[in-house]
């Protein structure tokens, strides 16, 4: 009988394809934009933690602390409560990895005549104190220590930017629930356009014995496949714009700020029968009081 | 109503009524028709021949009183058994109700495939059934390209396909021309030699007069001659 529902299923696409190809594009269009903004949140809550995790403190010294004068600042810093561990970075090297990281810039600093880069210490803070207010703390007792000149932590930066990520995340929901509930509405629509030009077909159906599972079932399974075809064809366009924007973003950005990633297999999945989902959804809600005379 | 065996009836009704809000279509109709019985329903137009036939597979729901058909109560059947009930009829309208997007051969399948009948067995079940109507060469042909007589002759062989116990017929002969109208009526008499129980709806005395068996007179809703004429 399931093969015969398929044939059905298939003759009805053939028969309606207009109504069909307006049903896949608004799921493609409807997977495209809430599963762009479901990998635009992976991504930025991956490299938020990615970043929360190592909150580091750099410390940059005046020029006028002598070796000595280090030695102590090390000591008093080693001694508050909080920090992990605490690298000193001379000048010099601080140089170093300033040319490494500027690649192709490097002959801007082959000029310079002297090394305008301070003294400084990069300090790591352990996990249970990493939280917006320990580390400024942290950082105001290290600002008060002769010969200290400036302490420099991207927490701020971070609580602010995940406060935007956030207000981004509230509006992709809604976004993603309006974009959900039009396509269900269209293809429920799509369904109801097509029971009313087959709706002498569906009453001669009825009348020679056919029961309302041999009617409903060839309509659920033409919608189940318009949702997976538009979750294929939505998530397929939106590999080729991750693609491209992935190579026009210059490698050497991506690989520092971390890793950005497609979705996984699961997650593909997950879309997939989300929009399988929606177009049974639709389904149900036209035949809902279609077959109840 | 007739009295006899409960067994040699298919078809019994009971004080059956058909209201429409405040109009009555049908008015306390009892009467029963037997097994492998040829019956007339005649009356003028709008004396509710077509509303009866409707009652009897559920096209229209009983407002009140009891149909009995093949030992089922219409008032008492579950909708999921609806269908049951309508595969044991097979109905020809006169307006032929063949789907026009299906062919020939689609039309007359759809009554086993609802049925739920094996691929092998439809295929050659729908080809004797239209060789029987004389439409064998006709079967992937769509209705629209067929003439009156040629459809009514796929809209039999469709409410054939299924072995159906009953056969109703809505004006069989209404739309059609005088030999076509013979051929229909021929067809249907063959069905009913072979053991199924015919009830044809017509206001055309000829066909009564000429194909014989019993007469059922509808005027105004209500039974004008008792039914017990056999």
């Amino acid at each position: 009988m399931i093969l015969r529902y398929f044939k059905y299923s298939f003759n009805d696409i053939l028969k309606n394809k207009l109504l069909n190809t307006v049903a896949i594009i608004t799921i493609v269009f409807s997977v495209l934009i809430t599963s762009s903004i479901i990998l635009f949140f992976i991504n930025t809550t991956s490299i938020l933690n990615l970043w929360k995790k190592d909150v580091k403190i750099m410390v940059y010294l005046s020029r006028e602390a002598s070796d000595g004068n280090i030695n102590e600042i090390q000591k008093i810093i080693s001694g508050i409560n909080g920090i992990k561990d605490i690298i000193f970075i001379s000048k010099e090297e601080a140089l170093n990895i300033l040319k490494q990281q500027m690649k192709r810039q490097f002959s801007l600093l082959e000029n310079l005549k002297e090394n305008p880069l301070p003294n400084g210490f990069e300090i790591h803070i352990i996990e249970s104190f990493q939280s917006w207010q320990k580390t400024e703390s942290i950082a105001s007792q290290i600002e008060k220590i002769p010969h200290v000149e400036e302490v420099e932590y991207g927490q701020k930066w971070l609580a602010r930017f995940s406060g935007i990520i956030n207000i981004f995340k509230l509006s992709g929901y809604a976004l993603g629930i309006l974009f959900f509930i039009a396509s269900v509405f269209i293809v429920a629509n799509t369904v109801r356009l097509v029971l009313y030009t087959r709706c002498d077909e569906i009453e001669i159906m009825r009348l020679v014995g056919a029961s309302d599972s041999f009617v409903k079932t060839p309509l659920y399974i033409e919608c189940v496949l318009q949702g997976a075809v538009g979750g294929i064809i939505g998530l397929i366009l939106l590999f080729f714009i991750f693609k491209s924007f992935i190579s026009n973003v210059d490698q050497g950005i991506i690989s520092e700020l971390a890793n950005i990633n497609f979705f996984s297999l699961s997650e593909l999945l997950l879309i997939l029968i989300c929009s399988m989902f929606i177009g049974w959804l639709g389904c149900f809600l036209s035949l809902k009081n279609f077959l109840k005379t | 109503m007739s009295n006899g065996n409960n067994e040699n009836y298919l078809i019994r009704m009971f004080h059956v009524y058909r209201r429409y809000g405040n109009n009555t279509a049908l008015f306390d109709i009892s009467l029963d028709v037997k097994k492998n019985e040829f019956v007339f329903i005649t009356g003028p137009s709008g004396a509710g021949k077509t509303t009866l036939l409707k009652l009897l597979y559920l096209g229209e729901p009983i407002s009140e009183g009891q149909i009995i058909v093949d030992g089922i109560n219409l008032t008492r059947i579950s909708k999921n058994n609806i269908p049951l009930l309508r595969r044991k009829f097979g109905i020809i309208f006169q307006e032929f109700k063949l789907i026009p997007t299906k062919t020939v051969f689609e039309n007359v399948a759809l009554v086993l495939e609802a049925a739920d009948k094996p691929a092998r067995f439809i295929q050659k079940k729908v080809a004797s059934m239209l060789r029987s109507v004389g439409m064998e060469d006709r079967q992937n042909a769509f209705p629209l390209s067929l003439s009156g007589g040629e459809q009514q002759r796929v809209a039999i062989a469709r409410a054939m396909a299924g072995d159906p116990k009953i056969i109703l017929a809505d004006e069989p002969t209404g739309s059609l021309d005088a030999e076509s109208a013979e051929q229909v009526i021929e067809l249907i008499r063959g069905f009913n030699a072979r053991g199924s129980t015919i009830i044809i709806t017509t206001h055309d005395k000829t066909l009564i007069n000429k194909t014989g068996g019993r007469m059922i007179y509808l005027k105004q809703g209500r039974l004008w001659h008792p039914p017990n004429q056999n």
